[in-house]
């Protein structure tokens, strides 16, 4: 089962997709969420977001900047205030 | 009496501004459709902020409720912050919200609070300043970035909050157009600070984690959101400028094109009765010969 990971900034939603597991740096450490993880919700500090596509793949990484990430029963939602790139 | 000469150049003048209207009505169509657009793609962001809002807010309340949501405990200083526009040539759309924004100083001035304005946009300043001279506050300028965007939003929001902050006002009341459609711009008074509590709290059984806690994701978010409402404010005020501007300048085209056709028959007709003249003097005279 994939992992529903959306990634929106004010300015426009960035990634919208079904992955395998997103790491996401939690303001109080790294933490990643995969299909079925119970609901969650925490700050982020600024650093990488590391998305895995498919179970071994190589992660592909996204800089954000200030936000917060919430897990739910639609799967995971990273609001960033700013994305590099 | 104009004379024929007068009448042309005034032809002339007519067209030309007819020139200008048509462009700006042009620009403003193109430009709409990037604004609307930019409108769009911030909506998704906003919803979610909303939503985990709500959620928290429900959760964290009573006394351990930050100061952004549970206010100053009075409600007697107002600081009303207006958007308007940069630039003219978009009809009654400033005047519109400078109504609005009237019309809430006096009924809170009426209700015996005080009100303090903080201005954003060029706009707005003359005329709110002629009957509230002494209650203008600050000035948060946008003439000098092309699009104000975030950036511009976050520094509005950091200067409110920590006006807030230092104790300068109570209530923030945030009034901006919203765009309808290119016809209709309302104007819309909503309160940002104390960030109004949510009236629909979800009630979803999932137990839900927080970290670090509710209430220090709560504090981190509400400068959030304040933030958002004021770059929502910006966007649609973008909108709301073009589509203003597009009405406003067809219409001008058009009355423009009226104006040139009246001012032809008007010209042909004085053309005609001149030529009649001289050709009654001519005849006249070699007939008396």
């Amino acid at each position: 089962m994939p992992l529903h990971f959306e990634l929106v900034t004010p300015a426009k939603l960035v990634r919208s997709e079904d992955v395998h597991m997103v790491v996401v740096p939690g303001a109080e450490g790294e933490f990643g969420v995969l299909e079925g993880h119970a609901p969650f919700m925490s700050t982020i500090r600024d650093g990488a977001v590391q998305v895995y596509k498919s179970e071994g793949a190589e992660p592909e990484t996204i800089e954000v900047r200030g936000g917060f990430a919430e897990v739910g029963d639609s799967g995971l939602t990273v609001l960033a205030e700013h994305v590099e790139g | 009496m104009a004379s024929l000469k007068e009448l042309k150049d005034r032809i002339g003048s007519v067209k030309s501004t007819q020139k200008i209207t048509k462009a700006k009505q042009m620009v403003a169509a193109a430009k709409l459709r990037r604004a609307q657009s930019a409108a769009e793609a911030a909506r998704p962001y906003q919803e979610r902020l909303a939503a985990v809002m709500a959620s928290l807010a429900s959760k964290v309340s009573g006394d351990s409720a930050p100061k952004l949501l549970a206010g100053t405990g009075s409600d007697k200083r107002n600081l009303l912050v207006v958007v308007n526009t940069d630039k003219g040539l978009c009809g009654g759309l400033n005047s519109n919200i400078v109504k609005a924004a009237k019309a809430k100083a006096e009924e809170l001035l009426a209700a015996g609070k005080d009100v303090e304005f903080y201005l954003v946009g060029k706009k707005g300043r003359a005329p709110i300043k002629r009957e509230y001279a002494d209650r203008i506050g600050q000035h948060f300028d946008t003439s000098t970035v092309k699009t104000p965007g975030f950036e511009e939003a976050d520094a509005i929001a950091a200067e409110l909050i920590e006006m807030y902050d230092a104790g300068k006002y109570d209530i923030a009341h945030l009034i901006y157009p919203t765009f309808k459609s290119a016809l209709v711009q309302d104007p819309t008074v909503n309160q940002l600070i104390p960030v109004p509590s949510p009236d629909v709290a979800d009630d979803s059984d999932a137990v839900v984690e927080y970290e670090p806690g509710e209430e220090e994701i709560l504090e981190e978010l509400l400068p959030r959101y304040v933030k958002t409402q004021l770059f929502g404010a910006l966007l649609e005020r973008e909108a709301s400028e073009q589509g203003a501007s597009m009405t406003a300048m067809d219409n001008a085209t058009r009355n423009a094109g009226d104006l040139i056709k009246d001012l032809n028959i008007e010209y042909n007709r004085r053309r005609q009765a001149a030529i009649t003249t001289e050709l009654i003097e001519i005849i006249a005279g070699a007939e008396a010969l």
